[in-house]
């Protein structure tokens, strides 16, 4: 085991996995001689060479494209889009041949892409670099998405997704990178070494995908959510008074419904919480299944927290981010006797 | 009202009742255009993109440098090819008419850009074609039965039902599949090929896009990714002249040629008589030994005409002179190597003819067998459950969910 934070976790599973499996390549903007802007792939250039850690041109659509040749031709590419909303200009190669390349085949072809990009806000990115669009990708049949909260889950996660044959988009909640973020940006920044899941073994493991995890137990109501908001809806929960059972869903697709009813089965509230906007968010698909699966068992209507429905402002990141007072809120309405 | 903007919009040389007018189309003398190296620099072979190879003259012969010597039964075979193509494309085109099957696109006056450079390539090398290609599968030998049970999404279509018909593939032929998205294909062919230089393999990728197709952002990708990563590829634009309604003008071919786009991007461009077999052999064989020397990649513009409809959803007379294939100044590619074999004594117009009849019984006997395997209105159906299999390697779980739901809207 060693201490690492989210980079660090990241940068630690592209190399186990580099080291195992030589079809694995690694492409991106910056991401070889630099190390990647945020340095995830920091040094893997220099150990793996520069034939396994490309650094590419400022084309995310030929990233992705090429990505997608590459992995047809036997390899394993792990691309890099710098920020998640760079990545649009590859959407098509996302949505219309990534994801749907296996289908039209009937499993003749197929290009087990990881596509890594970091998402969220809380940097003072503004509304190009703080997006957190995992919404529509859920949408799209054929590509599994994850979004990891903490360093252990992180390198797990992508370990995971590196050896599925199935193409992946990969979530980093960037404010998390360096410490768990519980959304009060006035608090001095806490590092993952004060943090269990900042413990994290150097060598192979895999995370599974389709499985939640139940980061607190409780009985009074049930909290789904993911990303930077596990830590926001934890102190929210705390400065509520109430007994919360936080789920961090992890993988979206393939999503845990089992994890998510038999919690609300057993509290009968629920809030979904999640930093995208609010309409036709992932938190929508949440709400229904739980409405579809739990409905006799609920003792009061599901509240959803989320982000704004606008673009990401820069000067007004914290009245736009879901942060604990809105989680609060939510947490009273649900709470709210039947 | 006179137009007072300076805007200005490509001309169409010929719409409907105007005489068809094909000046715009730059022509070089056969055998006037010298060929270098395969391992030529691009700036020094610049002209290459501006002018036509070409290595059938008037009278049927094969001049100049580009002449690839092919023996007179490797030009029989690419006769065959190309004839079995257009007997295909004739057959189904009917089929089609007749409410068999749903949609077709032929490639009349194409053939030998897939004949000719499906078989100056090795069989190890993978090809990413368009929706025209259609000679790569027939000339990779790939079995008739196999491309009409796709039309027909049949119990034997490779695809299991899920593709518009000419949406082939072929695992073993090494033939990609056919997204339906224009130029999607181009990066992807370019990865391949990356992947194929990382693994220190001597493969080369070659691929397809109209020149319509080719304004897409992914055939921008695709030549800036094949130039950084100087990668073993080979990007051929079929500049038939008409996508759909535009004419190659709107597509940016009215300034410069189709490929010129490839030293604009340090690669090398070659622009091609696409209707002379034995040039468009000899333009491709160049740039696959370039490739495969690890010289760079190229981009071929092959100059021919789309002599049918865009599809069967399409009637060409609507937006160009009716006779506009007739003033093609090209000509076809199967009458003119025709004539050229028959030059040399090496064919005759009795054995033409007794070809084109066995292809024909061929294309009319694996028709009969295709439909044994089921057709959209009659014979033996695909399970509809495999609409669910495939979207992920396993069935998750909300699909097998989902799957059981639609067993029951069944009854």
């Amino acid at each position: 085991m060693a201490q690492m934070n989210m980079v660090q976790a990241l940068n630690s599973g592209m190399d186990v996995m580099l080291g195992r499996d030589p079809s694995v390549i690694l492409m991106g903007e910056d991401i070889g001689y630099f190390g990647g802007v945020f340095r995830t792939t920091d040094g893997l250039q220099r150990k793996y060479g520069e034939h396994r850690v490309l650094d590419t041109p400022i084309a995310e659509g030929a990233i992705i494209g090429a990505a997608i040749g590459m992995g047809v031709n036997g390899l394993r590419p792990v691309a890099e889009i710098q920020f998640a909303d760079y990545i649009y200009p590859g959407f098509d190669q996302i949505v219309s041949e990534l994801a749907r390349l296996r289908y039209r085949t009937a499993g003749e072809f197929f290009a087990p892409v990881t596509i890594r990009t970091p998402c969220g806000g809380g940097i003072r990115g503004g509304q190009t670099h703080s997006q957190s669009p995992e919404g529509i990708f859920t949408h799209v049949s054929g590509i599994k998405v994850i979004m990891p909260s903490n360093p252990y889950d992180a390198k797990g996660l992508l370990i995971t997704a590196i050896e599925d044959d199935d193409p992946v988009v990969f979530f980093e909640p960037k404010r998390l990178y360096n410490g768990p973020f519980d959304g009060d940006p006035t608090k001095a920044a806490v590092p993952w070494s004060t943090h269990p899941k900042g413990e994290v073994p150097e060598g192979h493991y895999g995370v599974p995908f389709g499985k939640a995890d139940v980061v607190r137990s409780g009985s009074d109501l049930t909290i789904v959510t993911y990303g930077t908001m596990v830590f926001v809806a934890t102190l929210a929960a705390a400065n509520a008074g109430v007994d919360a059972e936080i789920i961090d869903l992890r993988s979206l697709v393939p999503l845990d419904v089992d994890t998510i009813c038999t919690s609300v089965k057993k509290t009968g509230r629920c809030v979904v919480a999640h930093e995208a906007t609010r309409f036709s968010g992932f938190g929508a698909e949440i709400l229904s299944v739980i409405q579809e699966e739990c409905f006799w068992e609920l003792e009061a209507p599901i509240q959803r927290v989320a982000g704004w429905d606008t673009p990401y402002p820069h000067a007004f990141e914290w009245q736009y981010f879901p942060g604990p007072a809105r989680v609060q809120a939510a947490i009273r309405a649900a709470m709210e006797p039947a | 009202m006179r137009n007072l903007s300076r805007l200005h919009v490509p001309r169409t040389p010929a719409r409907p009742g105007e005489a068809p007018d094909f000046s715009y189309v730059d022509l070089s003398p056969a055998g006037a255009v010298s060929r270098p190296e395969v391992t030529a620099k691009v700036r020094d072979i610049g002209p290459l993109a501006l002018e036509l190879v070409r290595v059938l003259d008037d009278a049927h012969d094969a001049v100049g440098p580009w002449n690839p010597h092919l023996d007179a039964s490797d030009l029989q075979v690419g006769l065959r090819h190309m004839l079995l193509t257009r007997i295909y494309d004739e057959r189904m085109q009917r089929t089609q008419r007749a409410g068999k099957i749903s949609f077709y696109m032929r490639s009349l006056g194409e053939e030998a850009v897939s004949v000719a450079q499906c078989m100056a390539l090795r069989p190890a090398d993978m090809l990413f074609p368009g929706y025209r290609n259609q000679g790569l599968h027939i000339a990779r030998g790939i079995p008739l039965v196999d491309l009409m049970c796709q039309l027909l999404s049949n119990t034997r279509d490779m695809c299991k039902g899920r593709q518009l018909p000419v949406m082939y593939h072929s695992r073993a032929g090494n033939i990609f599949s056919i997204s339906g998205n224009l130029a999607t294909q181009l990066p992807q062919a370019v990865g391949w090929a990356m992947a194929a230089a990382i693994k220190g393999e001597d493969h080369i990728a070659s691929t397809w896009i109209g020149e319509g197709g080719s304004a897409e952002a992914d055939f921008h990708h695709a030549l800036l990714f094949a130039s950084v990563y100087q990668a073993p590829v080979i990007i051929n634009v079929v500049n038939n002249q008409w996508a759909i309604s535009t004419f190659q003008g709107y597509a940016g071919g009215e300034q410069r040629s189709f490929a010129a786009r490839g030293p604009g991007y340090g690669i090398a461009g070659i622009r091609v008589d696409g209707n002379d077999f034995l040039a468009v052999h000899a333009v491709t064989q160049w740039a696959a030994e370039r490739a495969r020397k690890g010289a760079g990649p190229t981009v071929i513009e092959l100059v021919t005409y789309r002599a049918g409809p865009h599809s069967t959803s399409d009637d060409p007379t609507r937006y160009r002179a009716k006779d506009e294939p007739e003033h093609w100044p090209l000509g076809d590619p199967i009458d003119r190597l025709k004539r050229h074999l028959i030059k040399l004594g090496a064919w005759s117009e009795e054995r033409h003819q007794a070809l084109s009849a066995e292809l024909d019984a061929a294309v009319v006997m694996s028709w009969k067998e295709a439909v044994t395997f089921g057709t959209l209105n009659e014979g033996p159906r695909l399970d509809p459950d495999l609409m669910f299999e495939d979207v992920f390697k396993e069935i998750p779980q909300n699909l097998l969910k989902q799957r059981a739901l639609m067993r029951t809207e069944k009854g």
